[in-house]
Order: structure tokens, then sequence, then C-alpha cells
């Protein structure tokens, strides 16, 4: 599939961005530094950004726990992204979601979400809209090879595909669903072949390739766009690091994380790109240092922005309610605003 | 006295004192099964250092698969209709499982299994069948989770017949009670308080069992009764204490089982104290805190010689930023508070 010098630049660029977020979010995360429950995309980068290469503005993505990296891909804030996991006020959700929640529905990214399989539906939901308004937009679905198990995801696949739904379904077969790989769960082994089942194409292919998903995401996306329906992508990738920050990692050998390693999606990226002549090594490199500053600058954002006012607990939780309501039966807690 | 002083009480983390009732009803009843997200953990590997990779999230359940094995000790996939469901069934037919959910927001994904099957086929069935499950489940905010793994909606179970419902605040209060509901023939919610897990008390060694059904009271007093549950009970306890340091004599009543609901402890202290503060870390509508209030209003009334005081969250989700979750959840502070405005 033919790919422009500018989306090169502008993949290659995400997928930097994408590790050199959650590298950081990793370290600052050991020195105490962030709060709550934290997943990194870490390793995954080339699904994210090959399926979001092909996305606008307008269309959607649905993601999950393991968010940032979708987030990045899809075009949220990085400043915003690292204000939020830091609880800020100045985050994407005011410091009301976290790691968990961080969502820009303006850029079309409906939220990471802290129930697996709780995007398949959501993702029909948009993909209906889109249907009824008579638009174009389409909805990417992103899910993992645990969440590939959950009743919502096939009823999720069922829906779309008797109402032809312009949808891609990705699921991030990164091995594990916290110490649980599909080898376990996953009865007949094949997620992809599963959704056949559901009568849409799907494929199974190298999610550590981002070529072979800028690929197989194009023709998806497209056939979505035509209004030919859904398709099941299962992209094959691996997590470097633990299920959450904080994971002992007890369930995988050293072998098989060396062995991944050595696949590295951005590392083959330039291998790929230096060698067919289209992107130079000093190009790269730039690339390489602009992102770090970039995410150097994310955080001092963040460290830099204020906590929440607490009156901020009150708001956001209806579009329209009396505010006394909001604590029945007793003297407000905190300062009410407006 | 002296030889209970030499004896030397053992102590336990809340975890430590779940793990041994699992571990002691599990070897006591060959029926008992425990099922769940990576209760194990790993179960796909073969490789003897990848067993028991997690024993549970918190690891809770850490060691039980060494004496049980795979079979009791299971792993299941991320469908909690699935196995949730599968407890249900389980359930009537012979086992007697012990379901983990993970956390109780993920109620939400298997209610059908809980609130339309398990808590209604005795009933529907005329009495024809037993279902001895229990469901352990994770509640309470403070652990900067955000919204959908901070929940503490255990009123949702108590409003369904059929259901049993216990929150334990103590590791002594958690191994008995856990003993109990593991061998009671009804399904029963037991909601553990993430908070509380490396909290550490006196636990009784061996069997300890304590009755479904029975508050009990924390700290005696005679101003002011405050009844609280689960995390809340030691807040509670805390703002006693400085309700103590100000004269105010404060009788801390931890309900343990929220259904069924032990109304005699809970208006035998209001009629002693004549005033009423309620604490509950769930939301604060059609709630545990409301029935105690309820209870208040229509057997205890003439004893009241103030209105009764409620301290609980505000009817929003729980916030993910620390300085909101830290205002969100109800504070030995607002105890303090309250407790002295019932006495005027
Ligand atoms: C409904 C529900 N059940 C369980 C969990 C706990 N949980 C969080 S992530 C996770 C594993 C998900 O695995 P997978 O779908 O493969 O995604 P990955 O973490 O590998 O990206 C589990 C069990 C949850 N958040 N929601
Ligand atoms: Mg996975």
């Amino acid at each position: 599939m033919e790919i422009s010098r500018d989306k090169l630049f502008w993949a290659y660029e995400r997928m930097r961005l994408i590790r050199e977020f959650e590298d950081r979010l990793h370290t600052d995360f050991a020195a105490g530094k962030i709060p709550g429950f934290v997943h990194l995309y870490a390793g995954e980068e080339a699904v994210a950004v090959g399926l979001c290469a092909h996305l606008r503005d307008d269309d959607f993505i649905t993601s999950t726990h393991r968010g940032h990296g979708h987030c990045i891909a899809k075009g949220v804030d990085l400043r915003e992204m690292m204000a939020e996991i830091s609880g800020k006020a100045t985050g994407a959700c005011k410091g009301k979601g976290g790691s968990m929640h961080i969502a820009d529905v303006d850029k079309g990214m409906l939220g990471a979400n802290g129930i697996v399989g709780g995007g398949p539906p959501l993702a029909c939901g948009a993909g209906l809209t889109a249907r009824l308004k008579g638009t174009d937009q389409v909805t990417v679905c992103f899910f993992g090879d645990g969440a590939s198990n959950q009743g919502t995801t096939f009823e999720g696949l069922n829906l779309a595909g008797i109402w032809k739904l312009p949808v891609v379904f990705v699921c991030e077969n990164n091995g594990y669903a916290e110490t649980t790989s599909p080898r376990y769960s996953v009865s007949g082994q094949d997620i992809a072949a599963r959704a056949r089942g559901f009568g849409m194409p799907s494929i199974a292919i190298d999610g550590l390739d981002f070529f072979a998903v800028y690929e197989a995401a194009g023709e998806a996306i497209a056939r979505a766009r035509r209004g030919e329906g859904p398709t099941f992508i299962e992209a094959q990738t691996y997590r470097y690091y633990g299920h959450f920050e904080g994971d002992s990692i007890r369930y995988r050998t050293r072998e098989e994380e060396e062995h991944y390693r050595l696949l590295d999606c951005l590392y083959r990226f330039r291998q790929t790109a230096i060698s067919q002549g289209l992107l130079t090594e000093a190009e790269l490199d730039e690339i390489d240092a602009r992102a770090r500053a970039a995410i150097e600058d994310a955080v001092r954002f963040a460290a830099e922005s204020p906590m929440p006012d607490p009156a901020e607990l009150l708001t956001d939780v209806y579009v329209e309610y009396p505010m006394a309501a909001l604590w029945p039966f007793q003297e407000a807690a905190v300062p009410v605003h407006r | 006295m002296a030889a209970m002083v030499e004896e030397a009480v053992r102590t336990l983390s809340y975890r430590e004192a779940i793990n041994e009732a699992l571990r002691l009803e599990m070897r006591r009843d060959p029926t008992v099964i425990l099922m769940g997200e990576d209760v194990t953990g790993a179960s796909h590997s073969e490789d003897e250092s990848h067993l028991d990779a997690w024993g549970g999230v918190l690891g809770v359940t850490k060691g039980l698969v060494h004496e049980f094995g795979r079979q009791r000790v299971r792993d299941t996939p991320i469908t909690e209709s699935g196995f949730v469901g599968a407890g249900v069934g389980a359930a009537a037919t012979g086992l007697r499982p012990v379901v983990e959910l993970m956390f109780i927001g993920f109620m939400g994904v298997c209610l059908d299994q809980i609130v339309n099957q398990a808590a209604k086929m005795r009933y529907m069935f005329g009495g024809k069948a037993r279902i001895p499950l229990v469901i352990r489940t994770m509640i309470g905010a403070g652990f900067r989770a955000a919204a959908q793994h901070s929940d503490s909606i255990y009123s949702t179970f108590v409003h369904f017949p059929g259901l049993k419902v216990v929150a334990p605040a103590t590791p002594a209060d958690a191994k008995g009670l856990l003993a109990a509901a593991i061998r009671d023939d009804d399904p029963v919610i037991f909601c553990e308080h993430k908070l509380l897990y490396d909290m550490k008390g006196p636990v009784p060694e061996g069997e300890y069992v304590i009755p479904l059904g029975q508050a009990e009271i924390k700290r005696e007093g005679g101003d002011v009764t405050i009844v609280a549950i689960s995390r809340m009970v030691l807040h509670a306890l805390e703002a006693a204490e400085r309700l103590a340091q100000q004269g105010i004599s404060a009788e801390v009543v931890d309900l343990r089982t929220l259904s069924p609901l032990d109304e005699t402890t809970v208006l035998e202290s209001i009629r002693k104290t004549g005033r009423l503060v309620v604490v509950d870390e769930d939301n604060p509508r059609c709630s545990v805190a409301g029935d105690i209030v309820t209870l208040a209003a229509t057997q205890a009334l003439e004893f009241l010689n103030a209105p009764v005081k409620l301290v609980t969250p505000p009817h929003t989700p729980v916030p993910f930023s620390p300085t909101l979750e830290d205002a969100y959840v109800p504070s030995p502070e607002r105890i303090v508070a309250a407790a002295r405005a019932t006495l005027g």
C-alpha cells in the first residue's frame, strides 16, 4: 500500500511519542509521582498508529484501560494527557477520570475504559450514528485478547454484522490478559476465526510491523467508509511492561520478553524506512529528539498545573440538576460553586 | 488474666484473615471451590515458577492453589456473566462456590445472573432450590482507582430479596463472616474494602464463625450513636476518640451484615443515647444509611433528642484526582461535626 512521506513522518513520530510517553510514566510511577492504576502501551505502538493513520479527526475510536497509545495516535493533546494522568485541573478530563478514563470526545476519542469489553457496544453506537446521519465516519474499536471473551464483545460483533455498521474491530492480542494467556482463556485458540462466524472479513496480522498494520487497516477502514460493513483485525503484539505498573510479571519468561524486544516495532520501522530509502537516519533521529522534548514539555506542564478545586467534585455529574440535590440530606462538605 | 497476657494475641491482616477463612473452609468441605480472574494466575503455563503468579489482583487468594490445585482454585476468562452465572448453576447443583467479582463496579457486567437468577431461584421454584454461593468483591474509594473501580454500591444488592450482604471492617470479622457466608445456604455478597487489606488486628486461630445478621458495638458510649459500615467504622472510631477528648461519649455500631439487618442492636443503642449519626461510603440515595434512618424514624422516634445526621459522599461518581477523592470520602472530621451537631 502506498504511503506518503508526510504520513511516514507522522506515523514514526506518533509511535515514538507513545514510547517516550509510556517509558516516562514507567519511571515516574516507580518514583511515586503517579497515582492510581496505570497500564502502559509500550511495545504495541504500531497497532494504534497503523489504524489511526487512516482516520480523520471526525472519525471515532473506542479504547481500553490501556489507552494512552490510542489517545496519542488519535491526536489527543500530550500536555492534557499527562496532566490528566497526574490528576491535575488542566487534564483532558479535569483530573476526574485519570489514566483509565482519559478521553477527548472532540478528537473522536470516546474514552479509555475501566470495564473490559466496555468498548464494542459503544463503537456500534457510534457506527449507528454515522449510518443514520448518512456520513462516512468510521469507528475503530480497540480491545484486548482478554476482552475478546467478554459477552459484550460478541454482542457488538453481531450487531455490527447485522446492521453493516462502519466499525473496524481491532483485537490487540498482546499475549496476556493480566497474567493469563489466550492459550488458556480462548476456546478454539483462534480469535480472528471467531469473528468470521459473524459474517465479516477477519484477519490476523503481525501487529509489531507498522506496514502490515497500515495495509490491513487501510482496507478495513476504506471498506467501512464505503458502507460495506465491519471488519475484524487481530493484531498480534506484545506489551513490554507489566499488566499495570507495580506488576511483578511472574507469568512469562525472560526469553519470551527478549524475543519480542528484538521485534520492536520502532526498530523495525526504522530498518524498513532506511533500507527502502523512505526516510534517512538523520530524519528519524530528529523525530526522536523532537518526541523527547515534547514529552519533557508535557511533564513540565503537568507538574506546574494546579490540582482541581474541591468544588469540582460536584460539577459534570449531569447536564442539568439542582446543585443542592448533589449532597442530599446533609450539608455540602465542599463549597458549592455557581 | 495473667494467662491471657502471656498468650500473645495473634494478629493477621484483613487480607490474611480472608485467605485463612477460605483455606479452612476449603479444607473442611471439598465442595467449596474458588473461581475468578487470576485468582491464582498464569493458568496457561506449566512452568513451576509461574504457579500462583498473582493469587488475585491484590494477592488475597495467594497460596491456595498450592494446597487445593487448579481444579478447585480456578482461573476464569474475563467473562463475568459466564463465570458468576456458572457459580449460580454450580451452587444450585451441589457445589459451594466462592466466586470473585474483582471490583463491585463490574456487577454491571453480570447483574442478571445475580439478581434474576441467584436471588430469585429459590422463591420462584417454591423453595426447591438452594444457592449456597458467595460472591467476594472489592469496594471502596481512596485507592486513586477512579469511577469504575471505586464504588461501594452494596445497597444495590441489599435491595434484592434473596441476597444476603456482608461488609466486614476488621480482620477478625472478615474471617468469621466469610466462614459463615460460605456455610450459608443462600447467596451472599461479601464486600471487601480494598483499603483495609493491609490493616492488622487480632484474629482467632482455627475455626471461627460469626453468624450473619449480627451488628457489633465496636465502642461503647452514652451520648450519641454512630452507625457505620466497612472502612467507615474506622473513621467512626477515630471520630469517637476525638469526641472523647472533647468530653463526648460516642457509641460506634458496626453493622457488619447489611442484609439481614440487625435492627435490635441499632435500636438499643439509639434508645440509650437518643442521638444518631449514620456514616456510609455508598452513594447517598436509596442506601443502607437511608434504611437506618427509616428504622430510627419508624421504631425509635420518641427516643431521639435531635434530628438524625447523615455523613455520606455526594451524589456523584468517585473522582480520580487525589484532592477530589479526598473531599469525596466521608472523613472523621465530618463525623465529629455531625455528632456535635446532634448535641446542639
Ligand atoms: C469487566 C472487567 N473485568 C475485569 C477487569 C479487570 N481487568 C482489567 S484489565 C484486565 C485484562 C485485560 O486483558 P486484555 O483484554 O487482553 O487487555 P490488555 O490488558 O492485555 O491490554 C482485567 C481482567 C475489568 N477492568 N473489567
Ligand atoms: Mg491482552
